[in-house]
């Protein structure tokens, strides 16, 4: 794989809190317009992945390379960072007091200074993108949980990330809201947004991903081509998860 | 008693006067005092140790003691130690020092009802920490402190009546001295009531529209016509009701 495919790399990863340690040696290369898909048990560090990538959380010992250059060493501009690392939480996260156009605005006017009439244009633009341009003014308690993970994708959209990262983004969601989310998701992916995405829908994982991680105790244990890690080429503790959740 | 009398001390230039000492004292403690309880409502978030002791010795000290004494203090014993403000800036410095360790621990609690997950959504979007601070948890904060702020702003008013021991010509000094020169305590205490009650409506007025323009869901009805003067009063209705009790959503 030539180095210019890359856009994120960890290299040896390791972060604990305290004396509880929660990552363990994680390496991963994720190249331009990939899509990988982290599966795992609850509490073996998907989240702190996640979080490591964009400094939510400094990573404790190793290196966290984005577009080739190491991110890791200087905490101070992890802002910086970040304007290019769009991220979706499991419980949307949107901001309670502005509305779902307001929403999208807030990084682009406040980060990036673009003018208000500016943001507002890309606002519902983008929210036609994730399917719901009639929303704009709407609260977000005024809006169903697959609606408001979809303002929340869009808002991460706003600052033109080169790569997503979703974490557990339908699990809160009732079921018949999971599908319009996940094909916004796939909608992404396949225009060649590179994702990175903690999920346990399976479907989503074969139609979507190229690659799929498994992490145990904060290992990464198993990172295969999809159709290998589903065609039972998987290694054994994976195998036995991947029949957990499906059964 | 006699209605004219009153009428006479409403509108007489001492009166005005004390009023408008009562007022000016008001306010600017209360600036100062939610200037500095925002102080110390982000310094008790410091892990630092001396600054929460610090953080912590002042709340000790000054929700500790009456804040009579405070203002008695400030006026009478630092001259001593040769530190010395006129009565009204030392009426005003009790006032907002005190007020500070009481809007401290409201706004603490306002920030801290901004749940850590929206801060982190925030910065996911690469805000900084200060942009966070003032676009995503101030505005919510606020809605919340709001409320219980109010309150205190309002104990502000009749607080500041204290500093008369001190002789600043406030409103309620004025009266008093009225009341004793022309023996008319009935007439004279009424016209400070007056005033007292008026300067009240005026600030129950203020908070319900800063209240109004702070929910945005009332904005937006406000964009469509459908709020206005009768929303107000009915809001500063609700306010009475449930004056200090919650400031829950
Ligand atoms: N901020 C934190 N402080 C202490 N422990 C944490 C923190 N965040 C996560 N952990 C711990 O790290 C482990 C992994 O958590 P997490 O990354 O959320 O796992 P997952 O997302 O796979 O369920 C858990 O044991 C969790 O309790
Ligand atoms: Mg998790």
């Amino acid at each position: 794989m030539p180095a210019e495919d890359t856009i994120l790399e960890l290299v040896q990863v390791s972060k604990s809190f305290d004396d509880l340690q929660v990552l363990t040696d994680c390496s991963l290369r994720v190249k331009k317009r990939e899509t990988l898909v982290l599966i795992g048990p609850s509490g073996s560090g998907k989240s702190t992945l996640l979080r490591c990538i964009n400094l939510l959380e400094p990573p404790s010992k190793g290196s966290v390379l984005f577009e080739g250059r190491e991110i890791s060493g200087d905490l101070r501009h992890g802002d910086k960072v970040r304007r290019d690392i769009g991220m979706v939480f499991q419980n949307f996260e949107l901001f309670q007091h502005l509305n779902a156009v307001e929403n999208i605005m807030l990084a682009p006017m406040k980060v990036l200074g673009m003018s208000r009439h500016d943001a507002h244009d890309l606002g519902l633009e983008l929210l036609g993108k994730v399917h719901i341009p009639e929303r704009a003014d709407h609260f977000p308690d005024e809006l169903s949980g697959g609606q408001q993970q979809r303002v929340a994708i869009a808002r991460a959209l706003a600052m033109r990330p080169k790569i997503m990262l979703y974490d557990e983004p339908t699990s809160a969601l009732d079921p018949e809201m999971i599908r319009e989310v996940l094909d916004v998701m796939t909608e992404l992916s396949n225009e060649g947004m590179t994702t990175v995405c903690v999920t346990h829908e399976m479907g989503f994982a074969r139609r979507a991903a190229d690659r799929i991680v498994f992490m145990e105790d904060g290992r990464i244990l198993e990172d295969a081509a999809t159709e290998e890690f589903f065609g039972g080429k998987a290694n054994e503790r994976a195998q036995k998860f991947l029949s957990q959740i499906l059964h | 008693m006699s209605l004219d009398l009153v009428l006479q001390y409403l509108t007489s230039q001492s009166f005005a006067h004390g009023a408008w000492i009562t007022l000016l004292i008001t306010v600017v403690s209360l600036l100062f005092g939610v200037i500095a309880g925002f102080i110390i409502a982000l310094a008790q978030q410091v892990r630092f140790a001396p600054v929460k002791v610090l953080v912590t010795g002042y709340l000790w000290l000054f929700r500790g003691t009456p804040v009579l004494f405070q203002i008695i203090f400030i006026y009478n014993v630092l001259p001593s130690f040769d530190i010395r403000f006129s009565a009204f800036w030392s009426g005003v410095i009790a006032l907002s020092l005190n007020e500070a360790a009481y809007m401290a621990e409201i706004i603490r609690s306002g920030l801290s009802s901004v749940k850590k997950g929206q801060r982190t959504a925030g910065q996911a979007l690469g805000m900084t920490r200060l942009s966070v601070l003032r676009w995503v948890v101030l505005p919510q904060a606020a809605r919340i402190v709001l409320p219980p702020m109010g309150n205190q702003m309002i104990g502000m008013l009749k607080t500041s009546a204290l500093v008369s021991v001190i002789a600043v010509q406030d409103l309620l000094l004025v009266a008093n001295q009225t009341a004793s020169a022309d023996f008319r305590y009935f007439e004279a205490l009424t016209a400070a009531g007056i005033y007292y009650l008026g300067l009240t409506t005026i600030f129950m007025f203020l908070l319900a529209t800063m209240e109004a323009a702070l929910d945005p869901k009332l904005r937006r009805a406000r964009a469509t016509g459908a709020a206005g003067f009768g929303g107000l009063v009915r809001r500063i209705i609700s306010n009475t009701k449930k004056a200090g009790a919650d400031n829950a959503r």
